[in-house]
């Protein structure tokens, strides 16, 4: 069986051909499984139900809601910037479907085994800004405009503290590639977690930042904003967007999970029963940030754009940029 | 190399295909009419250049590329044309009339950074296509043999940033310190 699938890998396009099969699977899917999650936990941390009726406790909600948008009218503003605004969903949606490529499930299960690959991630998820900025000027809606201006602001704030809290991992294991950091962990015996902490918290921080997520959640801002940058959109193409958020925040916290927790790796499996056990150890991992992501929402209310970049600048940069010192001293004096 | 053979090389292709990609949306960033979409072109274009990095078995450079120019110059330059006017449709005023001068100007700088590389690179090629270029030597060349360079760019960088801050400051009058102070 092994000796078989290997075979079919091995073939460029059919094995290009499953890859893309399999990411085109896991991106709706896992947007669908953590959308009802967030509203079955959010329900239950505010003392109500949530969904109840469409299938036991509701977990079909979201597929009828999916296929609902499926069969609304796709509509362009008249003075809408047509193209633009057409491919703005597009162009977020690749963004996030892009992280999933680098992640290893198990050893030797990994779409593309990069040797980049911590570089890849950030760079491809740092493409959606542009698409969110595509999005609210091409709308010709104030609010809309005022969202992918939030986006782009919001950037220059946790750009760099992103970047710089995934160089202490990096340092350890003196790799980029992903699959590299989770064998080095292996070889280290703790997950990074243990000894990089600060930079994990920075990493969240930043990472809830860059998904415009509670409490940095300014370019949506349902009480100001309407629905931020995709206030005008309807249809497929707001279900791209809705697709993109989820399915990005999963893809970040399987990059957090992956740098940082020690990824596919738990103590005490054996090396054979890794490829099976190790995709359901990386999503426990993922799916517990997942989940602090979701408690977050109902914890923090939402911060202003400058506390945000007062943040970002005054104690996160400086920090993870003395983490770095620090590690790299450590690493070359240990 | 005969046709034949040129052909029969992939990366011929993908390379063709890219480089008419890049001239064209190159093109479209100067003689768009909105500045919105002239930015989006140059996104196009930038990413365009990143395959040809990716071509040349520059990993690295390639996702730079990504990271810093679309990643967040790119950013910056649609934040700063949107907080000061972002109209949709036509931008009245975008384009002068010394097309000529600026075809001149552009066609010497074409020749004067051909030579230049073929000058300093002649019939070198990249002899591994297909295998990324590993970062470490990037990484001791950058901070080994050009680490002097790098620092100057590093400077130059540093005093741009200061004279930005110079200019964009606006100092306040000694009403509004008092103002501060009372508050």
């Amino acid at each position: 069986m092994t000796g078989f699938i290997t075979d079919v890998m091995a073939n460029f396009w059919a094995g290009l051909g499953i890859k893309l099969a399999l990411i085109a699977f896991i991106v709706p899917t896992s947007a669908l499984v953590f959308g009802i999650l967030e509203i079955k936990i959010s329900a239950h941390m505010q003392d109500r139900i949530g969904p109840y009726f469409v299938g036991a406790w509701g977990w079909i909600q979201l597929m009828a809601d999916g296929l609902k948008f499926f069969q609304k009218e796709d509509i362009v503003p008249t003075d809408a910037d047509a193209p633009v605004f057409k491919l703005a969903p597009v162009l977020v949606l690749m963004s996030a479907m892009a992280i999933f490529v680098v992640i290893p499930w198990g050893p030797g299960l990994v779409f593309g085994d990069l040797e980049l690959g911590v570089f890849y991630a950030l760079a491809l998820s740092s493409l959606a800004t542009v698409g969110i900025i595509a999005a609210g000027w091409s709308s010709a809606n104030k609010y809309s405009l005022i969202g992918g201006l939030r986006a782009a602001g919001q950037l220059i704030a946790y750009e760099l503290p992103l970047v710089l809290s995934v160089v202490g991992p990096v340092i350890l294991a003196g790799t980029m590639s992903l699959s590299g950091i989770v064998e080095a962990q292996v070889v280290f015996g703790v997950p990074y977690i243990v000894v990089q902490f600060i930079p994990f918290v920075v990493f969240m921080i930043a990472a809830l930042a860059e998904l415009s997520r509670l409490p940095f959640d300014m370019p949506i801002a349902e009480s100001e904003l309407v629905m931020g940058y995709f206030t005008e959109y309807t249809g497929f193409r707001f279900l791209f967007f809705f697709l993109a958020e989820y399915a990005a925040m999963f893809g970040m916290m399987l990059f957090a999970a992956t740098l940082f927790l020690g990824g596919y790796w738990a103590p005490g499996i054996p090396e054979s029963m890794m490829p099976f056990v190790g995709p359901v150890v990386l999503l426990t991992k993922a799916g517990l940030l997942v989940f602090v992501a979701i408690w977050f929402r109902w914890t923090w209310p939402r911060l202003r754009e400058d506390q945000l970049q007062s943040l970002a600048w005054r104690w996160l940069i400086p920090i993870a940029l003395l983490n770095i010192a620090v590690t790299a001293t450590l690493k070359v004096i240990l | 190399m005969t046709v034949d053979a040129w052909i029969a090389e992939p990366v011929n292709w993908v390379f063709s295909i890219v480089a008419v990609v890049i001239l064209f949306t190159a093109v479209r960033v100067v003689t768009s009419p909105n500045v919105v979409h002239a930015a989006l072109y140059l996104v196009a274009a930038l990413a365009g250049s990143a395959v040809m990095f990716l071509l040349l078995s520059a990993e690295f450079v390639a996702l730079v590329l990504v990271l810093v120019y679309i990643g967040a110059v790119l950013v910056l330059f649609l934040f700063g044309i949107m907080i000061t006017r972002a109209p949709t449709g036509f931008d009245e005023g975008l384009s002068n009339d010394r097309k000529l001068v600026s075809a001149a100007i552009s066609l010497v700088l074409l020749g004067v950074l051909s030579w230049a590389s073929l000058s300093a690179f002649g019939t070198d090629t990249v002899n591994t296509v297909g295998s990324p270029t590993a970062t470490e030597i990037l990484g001791d060349a950058i901070l080994g043999r050009f680490v002097i360079p790098f620092e100057v760019v590093s400077f130059i960088l540093l005093s741009a940033l200061i004279g930005g801050i110079t200019v964009a400051r606006r100092d306040l009058t000694p009403l509004e310190e008092e103002e501060r102070k009372a508050v």
